[in-house]
């Protein structure tokens, strides 16, 4: 938008300002200030009508349904008031919920997050074939994640390609998608292979931007590797790690996909997390107005997170450009 | 400048709520001009589709008003689903394929149209059971299908083991017998001996094809009690553990083998699964196994019906009846079993029925038509299904306590069987 400003001086967008007596002439409607304007509107207007259409007015219909009961298959819509709300609160399966929805995203977050900085770390070094490592860890990010999802799913059966492998070692496997004790890290697991790359390339591209002077004198100054990256790297790439850390929280809490082919919320309820379990009570129990208010309630956990995750970035994020 | 902006937001708002309602409107209206026809359903087979497109050609030439009947094919895992969400968005079919694990909900709801059979005398009153309400009829029971065994005779002989048809001649073909041949059969060629298809450690209710021989029950006739804690239950579930865990004879949860791939001796399901079959390996088609309280039969059924949201009511209704009068109903019947009086002889289930033989089609089809319970049906079953999978989950280790598990599922079920 800077482009567009025009310095301002006391004759700007008027006519006939009186100067030598002249007779005042009628106002043009598109003076420079409403020509900027409209130019302003149209240069944000495919973004605004995109979000209107498709997150505000969604947004509020969510939580409209929220006070409604709607049967699908009766067609029949009525208000509950806040009914949906005290079910919310007395539903005995959420507890289980939010704790399965608080494993996976904690499990992936920092899983995620510490392996694509580790990747990241080693790929920006001038070492051969790190070309090919990082288009080879990056690769998953453009594949269809229900493709994905659908060939892990095989690969994690007990008699699947995982297993298999381990077999060579005389190990044998357990049934990573039947056990309640590895379900949820198998789920977690083919998340983070499938996107770790993307915090990779935001990793490498916020390395490669520290100046390279601040470790010659560090270097002269006699720290070590490891004291350079804490000291240097770290607060140097934290805005990416703020950036990262939120894109990952945000994701984790939106998975749905994967549970869907994986593990369909099981074994015993154990990777029924919050998204799949408000696309059941929707979906598939045709209970449309708890559905929304699981919606409302994720979208307030998502908020409160990310709001946090926000004003912490005063106590860590080490500069904002 | 407030005003202007105030005033750009609400011109902005408008359009966007105008364009919103553009998205909205559109192919779901009716109109008087020729009208396109859709049908939601679970199979895309060539065959089947060849079949289905084959009368609605016919249809259409007879009925120039109707321009077009699509078959919409919707995967069996979420067609319910699917198809829910296709009525909550507005795009109703026309007519749509359900299932009887879906029936009450849907005939209970008010979202399905009254059929009028012109030939209702025609159509077994078994058949029509779960599709009636208050002595009406919601849906066409369009495929009234026994579970039998469907068995890879090269494997067996491989594994050196008899064929079901030799013993049942013998009269020993039964479920432990079964058992002793899946298990002759991983441990000489590692491939699966028996697989319960579709039901894959989820889909529990197709376990009735297994359970229905030991006389147990999902729930009582009336809905109310859970039957999973009965002694009956107790000895079935005991039973297939040991098949899956001790045994070996059955497939391993978190494992897949495809039967109609060659990947298992012998497999429970429908007759419409033949058109899977081909020149791979010599096959049969047997009834289901003894159970300890002897022959069983057990049937899957699945309804046509007019949905009420359709938004061509009558043409709808027309190619509903022209698709299920008793002369394509008889061409119907290659794959979906007709509950018809008219066509229940083998003879006449044999001409369309190139792939069975006139003594499979008696022995499993036609006895299963006239004598099979139907698998389990219940109001609200999509949020019992569930709860009975999760309940269930910790019987799939090898050292579960059956009876403690299989009270958890009544415990997990009692409150909404109740409801």
């Amino acid at each position: 938008m800077k482009t567009l400003e025009r310095p301002r001086t006391p004759a700007a967008g008027r006519s006939g300002g009186g100067a030598g007596g002249r007779p005042r002439t009628e106002k043009p409607f598109w003076t420079a200030r409403r020509r900027d304007q409209l130019a302003g509107w149209l240069f944000i207007a495919p973004q605004l009508i995109g979000s209107v259409l498709f997150v505000l007015i969604p947004l509020g219909l969510v939580v409209w349904y929220s006070f409604h009961e709607w049967n699908v298959l009766a067609g029949t819509f009525h208000s509950v008031g806040g009914d949906n709300y005290q079910k919310l609160l007395d539903d005995p399966k959420l507890p289980g919920v939010l704790k399965s929805t608080a494993l996976f995203s904690i499990g992936l977050v920092v899983l995620n997050l510490t392996l694509a900085l580790a990747l990241a770390v080693l790929l920006n070094q001038k070492l051969r074939g790190s070309v090919f490592f990082r288009t080879l860890f990056f690769s998953p990010v453009v594949v269809s994640l229900v493709a994905w999802t659908i060939v892990w799913g095989f690969l994690l059966q007990k008699n699947g390609g995982i297993n298999a492998g381990l077999d060579l070692f005389g190990v044998e496997g357990p049934n990573w998608l039947r056990s309640e004790g590895t379900s949820m890290a198998s789920v977690i697991v083919v998340q983070v292979f499938k996107n770790v790359g993307l915090n990779m390339v935001l990793f490498l591209a916020a390395l490669q931007g520290v100046p390279k002077e601040l470790y010659e004198a560090a270097t002269m100054d006699g720290a070590g590797r490891r004291r350079q990256f804490w000291r240097i790297t770290m607060p140097m790439i934290s805005p990416t790690v703020l950036l990262t850390s939120i894109i990952t929280v945000v994701g984790s809490l939106q998975v749905f996909a994967q549970i869907a082919v994986l593990t369909q919320g099981g074994p015993n309820s154990s990777t029924t997390v919050l998204v799949y379990y408000l696309y059941q009570q929707a979906f598939k129990f045709h209970h449309f107005g708890y559905g929304a208010t699981l919606s409302v309630l994720l979208f307030v956990i998502v908020l409160v997170l990310t709001v946090i995750q926000w004003q912490m970035r005063k106590k860590w994020v080490f500069h904002e450009s | 400048m407030r005003k202007q902006t105030r005033i750009s937001l609400t011109a902005l708002a408008a359009a966007s709520v105008l364009a919103l309602t553009a998205c909205g409107g559109g192919s779901g209206t009716a109109s008087d001009g020729p009208v396109n026809l859709r049908m939601t359903v679970w199979s895309g087979s060539p065959e089947h589709m060849k079949l289905l497109n084959g009368i609605a050609d016919e249809y259409r030439k007879a009925h120039p008003d109707v321009k077009s009947i699509k078959f919409d094919v919707l995967p069996l895992e979420n067609y319910t689903t699917t198809l829910t969400t296709q009525i909550a968005g507005g795009k109703s079919p026309d007519l749509a394929w359900i299932f009887e694990n879906s029936a009450a909900d849907f005939v209970s709801s008010g979202a399905l149209a009254e059929v009028n059979l012109k030939d209702e005398k025609d159509v077994l009153p078994s058949a029509k059971k779960i599709w009636e309400q208050d002595g009406k009829l919601y849906a066409y029971p369009f495929s009234t299908s026994p579970f039998g065994v469907f068995v890879n005779t090269d494997m067996l002989k491989e594994a050196g083991q008899p064929t079901p048809a030799e013993l049942i001649a013998q009269g020993k073909w039964n479920w432990d017998k079964v058992s002793e041949l899946g298990a002759a059969v991983h441990d000489k060629t590692g491939k699966t001996g028996m697989v319960i298809r579709d039901f894959d450690y989820k889909m529990w209710d197709n376990l009735a094809q297994y359970w229905g021989g030991w006389g147990a029950e999902a729930w009582s006739e009336d809905g109310k009690t859970c039957g999973f804690d009965k002694p009956e239950m107790v000895a079935a579930m005991t039973s297939l553990h040991k098949a899956v865990f001790e045994d070996e004879s059955m497939l391993a949860p978190g494992t897949s083998a495809d039967f109609f791939a060659g990947e298992s001796a012998m497999t429970v399901t429908q007759m419409s699964r033949a058109s899977l079959l081909g020149d791979k390996f010599k096959w049969d088609f047997v009834p289901l196994p003894e159970g300890p309280k002897g022959e069983y039969d057990v049937i899957g059924q699945a309804g046509i019906a007019r949905l009420a949201k359709s938004a061509h009511p009558e043409e709808a209704d027309g190619f509903l009846e022209f698709l299920t009068n008793k002369d394509n109903s008889a061409k119907l019947g290659a794959y979906f079993p007709q509950a018809r009086s008219s066509q229940l002889d083998a003879a006449t289930l044999a001409k369309s029925n190139p792939k069975l033989s006139e003594k499979q089609l008696s022995d499993v089809v036609i006895d299963g038509i006239q004598k099979g319970k139907v698998k389990p049906v219940h109001s609200g079953q999509a949020e019992i299904n569930d709860a009975v999978r999760g309940a269930l989950d910790p019987l799939w280790k090898k050292d579960a306590d059956v009876a403690k598990v299989l009270q958890g599922v009544c415990t997990a079920i009692n409150p909404l069987l109740e409801q």
